[in-house]
């Protein structure tokens, strides 16, 4: 029993940065339905630009977090300004392909930059500080994940219910064309968009980082968020949420009980179910456009 | 009396169509002023020409709103001066309210308390939107999204109203009730720019028709010489009735207008 529990509260710890990822693919996705696929790259250099604030500018832990979050929405920013918007008839394959292209970019330019190597990041929490309730283990860093991935979406919820901004965002997302025409500059709102997914990522990126720190380390991440995201429907914020938590445990109770080799395999055995009994997600709610 | 728009003998292309080959007209301020033409003339892509919504279009051509040039801008700066724009198939959003529609309808308005009179405005011209304030625009009825994409161009506060379609896929008694709508939007002081293929409500309520074909203007005149016109009631019953040498009843295409 005790066995059980640990796996399932592991499973939630691990779910928590699957969700930011797969929050951070939905956000852009809702918007422009282009699967970000450097969504995993853009949190890796906002890291690695954390990690050179603390290591080589000696800056307090605080300021330097503050300041990479800056950057991963100016880098969001960016990219979207730069790189996006500027394709020429813009298609959906021709823009994942281009996602695909700056994922390189900023993979190679980190490793070019930084080295291929394991790097330690000097958090403030280690990775092997951990809580005992009741005989079950739980690191601080899990908790520190998951108080993190919860505030964020409560936050993300309210700016998407209540602000002015957010509801512009959503009717960017529902209808381009509208949005146009009530006077919504719908360029800037899909800059924004990308700010703000890069600045969720690179939370996740922030709280991986202590574990693992190299060139490669938001592979894992960002596969399992992009499994979450589609399993909850790629356009519902809370359904990808679901669906993360949903797939750190299912992947924990696999490994445990059935086969430890095969864990990560088990996030794409469940996209392939999802797609062929319910492609539009498990959890999307929506109406079909009348004429 | 002044002219709020002025289009002067613009040219776009629909990707390689040539849609709309040199138009030229005029909406006066506080008329209604109506476009008429069959399927493919060109109408829409006229309003969608001024809305800027056709990517680097017009190709040629100049379009004056209030005496300052307004083509190649943005669609936001253009809604910006005061044009509303309410498109074919109402384009709106599903998963929004209807008072969220409200809200985005008044997007560029600074003034909350206006604001919340506006939509007080919107819910007196239609009360059934009032039952379906929290309601998402999705899951209502086809007759209920276009009163609702009118009550969004009305938040803006326009002073030029630009009305695509308006009865698309609504029943007659809708239409009529739509089209009187407009009409007191009108006399409140809001300039309006109609789209039909329902030229009988259109010239009842316009004071100017024009009529597209292909892409240029083959008419303009008032709305009720327009209404009386033996050509115009031919094009648009479309057929025509003739009695043969033998008695027989026949029944003719007009061909079109060229």
């Amino acid at each position: 029993m005790i066995d059980f529990i640990q796996m399932i509260v592991s499973g939630i710890a691990v779910g928590s940065s699957y969700a930011l990822m797969g929050l951070a693919m939905v956000i852009i996705y809702k918007t422009s339905e282009v699967p970000n696929f450097a969504q995993g790259e853009m949190a890796l250099i906002s890291s690695f630009f954390a990690m050179m604030l603390l290591t080589s500018f000696h800056l307090s832990v605080y300021l330097a977090f503050f300041f990479t979050l800056v950057f991963a929405v100016l880098l969001g920013c960016f990219l979207e300004f730069a790189i996006l918007r500027r394709a020429k008839e813009p298609n959906v394959l021709g823009m994942i392909v281009i996602t695909i292209g700056i994922e390189m970019i900023l993979l190679g330019f980190v490793s070019w930059k930084f080295g291929a190597e394991q790097k330690t990041m000097p958090f403030p929490i280690g990775p092997y500080d951990s809580l005992i309730i009741r005989d079950i283990f739980i690191s601080k860093l899990e908790v520190l994940t998951l108080v993190a991935a919860l505030l964020l979406m409560i936050v993300l919820f309210l700016f998407f219910k209540f602000t002015k901004l957010g509801l512009a965002m959503k009717a960017t997302q529902q209808n381009r064309v509208a949005a146009q025409i009530v006077g919504i500059r719908t360029n800037r709102i899909l800059m924004i968009t990308w700010g703000i997914s890069s600045l969720v990522g690179a939370v996740a990126g922030l709280l991986i980082s202590p574990t693992i720190m190299h060139p490669y380390m938001m592979w894992d991440p960002m596969l399992k968020g992009f499994a979450a995201a589609v399993m909850g429907g790629m356009t519902s914020l809370p359904g990808a949420v679901v669906a993360a938590y949903l797939l750190g445990i299912i992947e924990n109770l696999f490994g445990g009980y059935v086969s430890i080799e095969f864990k990560t395999v088990v996030a794409f055995v469940i996209i392939v179910l999802v797609l062929c009994i319910r492609p539009s997600g498990l959890f999307a709610r929506h109406y079909v456009k009348k004429v | 009396m002044t002219a709020l728009l002025e289009v002067k003998n613009i040219e776009t292309y629909y990707d390689l169509v040539y849609a709309i080959r040199g138009a030229s007209f005029a909406v006066e301020e506080g008329s209604i002023t109506a476009i008429l033409g069959n399927n493919g003339a060109g109408k829409s892509t006229i309003l969608k020409t001024i809305m800027a919504l056709i990517k680097d279009q017009p190709e040629k051509g100049v379009i004056e709103f209030d005496g300052v040039p307004i083509q190649n801008r943005d669609t936001d700066e253009i809604v910006r001066k005061g044009i509303a724009y309410v498109p074919e198939g109402r384009e709106i959003f599903e998963e929004l309210t209807v008072h969220e529609h409200l809200l985005m309808g008044a997007y560029l308005r600074k003034d909350t308390p206006g604001v919340k009179q506006d939509i007080e405005k919107v819910f007196a011209y239609f009360p059934v939107l009032k039952q379906r304030t929290h309601q998402w625009a999705g899951t209502l009825s086809g007759g209920e999204q276009q009163m609702l994409a009118i009550g969004r161009a009305l938040m803006l506060r326009p002073r030029l109203m630009i009305l695509d379609e308006p009865s698309l896929g609504l029943s007659p008694i809708l239409v009529k009730e739509i089209f009187a709508i407009i009409r007191e939007i009108n006399l409140t002081g809001t300039t309006i720019l109609l789209v039909e293929q329902n030229a009988n409500m259109a010239l009842s309520i316009s004071g100017t028709g024009l009529i597209l074909e292909n892409g240029r203007f083959v008419m303009k005149g008032n709305s009720t010489d327009l209404l009386e016109d033996k050509d115009v009631k031919e094009f648009y019953l479309g057929i025509k009735s003739e009695t043969s040498a033998k008695g027989y009843q026949r029944w003719k295409r007009k061909k079109a207008w060229r």
